[in-house]
């Protein structure tokens, strides 16, 4: 989340700390994902390749039924599941592995601007490498059409990239159809499912997927380890980016983390069990907060899809209130903003700009994750907490002033800097 | 990024907040920034017949150190002629709020805010434009 920045808020109102707004960021591990791990630290510590000894078996043992639980929740065999250190590494194993490997045959990409960084610099690397790539773009909700991808393949494209979710807006994508259209031209899908696994139902057969990037710490799970779907049947072959021992069928050597593959297990196992319960949970919450701010404040506008989104993704624009500023007034709630006024550039978020925002309504976005720990209260103080906040800035904020008085601020040649 | 004390205090407790009257002769108004960037900065001055800058109020759109850089020179310009806050720069502001590199763009559109405001108010009143400089 490059363009995203986070501050952190203090202690005020009597809270002991922000309340954690930002889950897709990141999330805290499951106490129950923990307590899974913590043997795997300690008496369990054998290396899951010692194919010779007890504590090798054992460790080894915890890795395979890891590796089954996340076959299981994308509807995978565990043959076809290649841990890594996280999405990036996977999208990155995904999209230079299988370039790389089919090179001779065919050198072209089809991805989509609103993708991960991780995707799109991916795909700049293999563009300098002599790999030509299409960036598809998206509609106003946030979604790719699907007669533009399947206009864009060619004998010559051997993947297209499109995440399942994405992580400023949490729009999903028509996976099953693009799945089908990437099946009926013999073109491998691959999807980054960072932010999807877990939060919705997701089937790498009846989705045609070839490829699925994962990752451990958006779903409870720990940082530092994630997962890559491989398809064995019909069998999508990759080049490894990092050599070794031959681990993990030779795709990716080095010696596993068993603590953190059985942590990414156990994430699995859990979000599997509770997806139902808490998708409805999350949505209402969701549904509660941007109903909340809305029926208070005028000129709010929720940027992405309303319907075909994450139940615990919200990405508002406050019109007439810049979102860093705005995040420093709302320092009781820990939420990222599209603004990027602390980075270098001025640019406001890509993904914004992809839907078609203004620049100026870019700046004004807050992007609320909700998850697992969130409670009704907790949406409730939001609630309160962001209309003070947003009234008061705009109060502060000569733009709103000119909206009242009925002057487009379109209509002025700002000077810039 | 963590803000200095001196930023939150101007961002919790903004000091002239407000506007006057664009129209009134004895007032000069600089809106600086551009909405794209995410700053906008007007700054408004009444200046005394004596040339000399009687009160000050601010609207800002931006980041914390934005809208403190705002706040603070609508209490450094009071009391100065056009003269003295003309020669308000940037770099004293950035100092004063302890403004980390990546807002000192921030302290800059504070210094051309007064520089327009001042401007504003003698064009309205017909002064020589040059010798503020």
């Amino acid at each position: 989340m490059s363009d995203m920045t986070a501050v952190q808020g203090t202690k005020s109102n009597g809270l002991a700390q922000p309340i954690y707004l930002d889950y897709q960021a990141t999330t805290p591990c499951d106490p129950r994902v923990v307590e899974a791990m913590l043997p795997y630290f300690t008496e369990r510590f054998g290396n899951p390749a010692s194919r010779n000894h007890y504590y090798g078996w054992e460790a080894e043992e915890a890795v395979e039924k890891a590796r089954e639980e996340i076959a299981t929740i994308i509807g995978a065999d565990a043959k076809e599941i290649v841990f890594t250190s996280g999405a990036t590494e996977s999208n990155n194993l995904a999209l230079k592995g299988v370039a790389y490997f089919y090179r001779e045959k065919k050198n072209h990409i089809i991805t989509v601007v609103t993708e991960h960084k991780c995707v799109l610099d991916s795909c700049r690397h293999l563009e300098q490498d002599g790999f030509r790539v299409t960036y598809l773009p998206v509609q106003k909700n946030g979604l790719i059409r699907l007669e533009e991808l399947e206009a864009a393949i060619t004998d010559q494209t051997v993947m297209v990239s499109v995440m399942a979710a994405n992580n400023e807006i949490g729009v999903i994508q028509p996976l099953a159809e693009i799945g089908a259209i990437c099946r009926k031209h013999g073109v491998f899908f691959h999807t980054d499912g960072a932010q999807a696994v877990g939060k919705i139902p997701l089937d790498v057969n009846a989705m045609n997927i070839d490829l699925m990037s994962i990752s451990a710490h958006k779903i409870y799970g720990p940082k530092g380890i994630g997962a890559l779907y491989v398809r064995r049947r019909p069998r999508v072959r990759l080049q490894a980016l990092i050599n070794g021992g031959g681990q993990e069928r030779g795709m990716r050597s080095g010696t596993l983390a068993t603590p953190l593959c059985v942590g990414l297990g156990e994430a699995c196992r859990i979000a599997q069990a509770e997806m139902d319960e808490e998708a409805k949970r999350l949505t209402a919450l969701r549904d509660r907060l941007l109903k909340g701010v809305s029926d208070r404040l005028p000129e709010v506008y929720l940027n992405g899809d309303a319907k075909l989104r994450l139940p615990g993704n919200l990405n508002i624009s406050f019109a007439f209130v810049e979102g860093e500023g705005l995040m420093m007034g709302v320092k009781d709630i820990a939420v990222s903003s599209g603004s990027a006024c602390t980075s270098a550039s001025l640019e406001p978020s890509y993904v914004l700009r992809a839907l078609g925002l203004d620049a100026e309504m870019a700046h004004t976005s807050l992007r609320i994750g909700i998850g697992r720990f969130t409670t009704e209260q907790e949406i409730d103080y939001a609630i309160n907490h962001i209309v003070e906040a947003v009234s008061r800035l705009r109060e502060l904020s000569p733009l709103w002033e000119m909206h009242l008085e009925g002057i487009d601020i379109k209509s002025i040649k700002w000077a810039g800097h | 990024m963590s803000y200095s004390e001196k930023v939150i205090d101007h961002y919790e407790h903004p000091r002239n907040v407000g506007a006057f009257k664009k129209d009134d002769d004895g007032v000069g108004t600089g809106l600086v920034g551009a909405p794209a960037c995410g700053d906008v900065m007007k700054l408004q001055i009444k200046v005394s017949a004596e040339g000399v800058i009687e009160d000050a109020k601010f609207k800002t759109f931006g980041c914390g150190s934005a809208i403190a850089s705002s706040s603070l020179v609508t209490e450094w310009v009071k009391g100065k002629t056009l003269d003295e806050a003309a020669k308000i720069k940037n770099t004293d502001i950035a100092h004063h709020l302890a403004l980390p590199p990546v807002k000192i763009h921030c302290s800059v559109l504070a210094e051309d805010a007064i520089k327009a405001a001042i401007a504003d108010y003698k064009k309205k009143n017909g002064l020589d434009e040059t010798s503020a400089a």
